[in-house]
């Protein structure tokens, strides 16, 4: 059971504000799923809970405690490194037994067994692994870790589908058995959504949403129509997404379902439908 | 059992929605024993406590009971249950749009009338 604060991080990068004083509190045992665009800040901030960066301002507490240069701490977090962190000859089985010096209550044979589904050859050398496998490797880590919290920065990166499955499965499978803090990083949204709880969205490097799954999916609407119609309908509304064919509008309203008034819609003649998790995070993450 | 994950309805709803079907099917008869929930949510990998949401809908319903430390059961009475909540349903979700479609594409009561003896013909053959 670990609780992570963070607490006003902001992290430069000479010029770039990777991240701008982002606020968040995960909380024990949940599954969430972190959503943005390529260069929004899921990466480095990730990669400041678990110590591989240093905020520029800010802190980060596990527990209470800071997370910044302490063993105690670090050793509840797994976080997926990249490919370049292990000595150049170093085989898979041998990765295996390194990460079990740093983690007390590292599983080895539930790690061999994982490496047997997902036929991963453990006498290859690490930097030789394609990069299917290497996430596959990198994956097999973070289940076997017995860490309370683990960091999944994009897992399923060159994953086939039937490895995408197995790996959704075997994470159900490890968090119902050990409950722990997930959080996972993807772009394979529609994908991941029925995995997750909680979804938190960044963009620019900055937290503008963290709701559970189901609050999500009522947060925007779409209206469909006449565009003179959808225009008149969405006036002094806030629309996150048009798209127009002819005279035909659906235009997408960032406004809670249960708040609509139906009727007028109807009264207007335009359709109403709800918005799939995938199209609502383009929307939201559009510049 | 199939989810459909691009559907918008919310998940615990089509869970709870599939529940429902296999009691109607005699799949899940009244007073046994149903799969638990971490059993669900290992097997079509969803969250434990989305299936969680699924069950306790049904529960609240009174169509499937909990037994403390051994599982989940079907009620007595839950297939009329359903049904009779269906029934309800069955207006908005059929009736209504099937009449909207028709008005798109000016098919009369009349026409209606006759394709729905037509299919009720057919599925006596």
């Amino acid at each position: 059971m670990s609780r992570i604060e963070i607490r006003n991080v902001s992290k430069n990068f000479n010029k770039t504000n990777a991240l701008k004083n982002v606020c968040l509190a995960l909380e024990p045992n949940k599954i969430y799923g972190l959503m943005g665009r390529n260069g929004a800040g899921k990466t480095t901030l990730l990669n400041i809970i678990s110590n591989k960066l240093f905020a520029s301002s800010g802190e980060v507490l596990i527990d209470g405690e800071t997370a910044v240069e302490n063993d105690n701490v670090q050793a509840k977090i797994f976080c997926m490194a990249e490919k370049n962190i292990y000595p150049v000859n170093m085989k898979v089985k041998d990765g295996i037994k390194w990460t079990k010096e740093f983690y007390p209550k590292f599983n080895t044979k539930y790690a061999y067994e994982l490496a047997n589904s997902f036929e991963l050859n453990t006498d290859k050398k690490i930097k030789d692994l394609s990069t299917g496998y290497n996430s596959v490797f990198t994956l097999i880590l973070g289940l076997a870790s017995g860490a309370s919290v683990i960091l999944f920065d994009e897992p399923v990166l060159g994953l086939d589908a039937n490895h995408r499955e197995l790996f959704y499965r075997e994470l159900i499978t490890n968090y119902i058995e050990q409950p722990k803090t997930i959080v996972i990083s993807t772009h394979l949204i529609d994908e991941i959504a029925e995995v997750l709880e909680e979804i938190i969205i960044i963009k620019d490097g900055e937290i503008i949403l963290s709701e559970p799954v189901d609050k999500v999916l009522l947060l925007g609407y779409k209206v469909s129509g006449d565009c003179t119609k959808v225009d008149k309908y969405t006036k002094h509304k806030n629309v996150i997404r048009e798209e127009t064919m002819g005279r035909f509008k659906a235009a997408t309203v960032y406004q809670n379902l249960d708040n609509v008034d139906k009727e007028s819609i109807e009264l207007l003649g335009l359709e109403i439908a709800t918005v799939k998790l995938q199209e609502l995070i383009i929307s939201l993450t559009n510049s | 059992m199939q989810l459909n994950m691009s559907s918008e309805k919310p998940i615990f709803l089509q869970f709870a929605e599939e529940l429902e079907d296999n009691i109607l099917k005699g799949i899940f008869e009244e007073e046994t024993q149903i799969p638990s929930t971490t059993e669900v949510a290992i097997k079509f990998k969803i969250n434990p406590a989305t299936a969680n949401r699924g069950v306790n809908v049904l529960v609240d319903e009174g169509i499937i009971y909990k037994k403390r430390g051994i599982g989940m059961f079907v009620s007595t009475g839950a297939r009329d249950k359903i049904i009779a909540k269906r029934k309800n349903a069955f207006y908005e979700s059929y009736i209504l749009s099937l009449l909207e479609e028709a008005k798109n594409l000016n098919i009369t009561k009349g026409e209606i009338i006759s394709l729905i003896e037509r299919g009720c013909h057919n599925e006596q053959n």
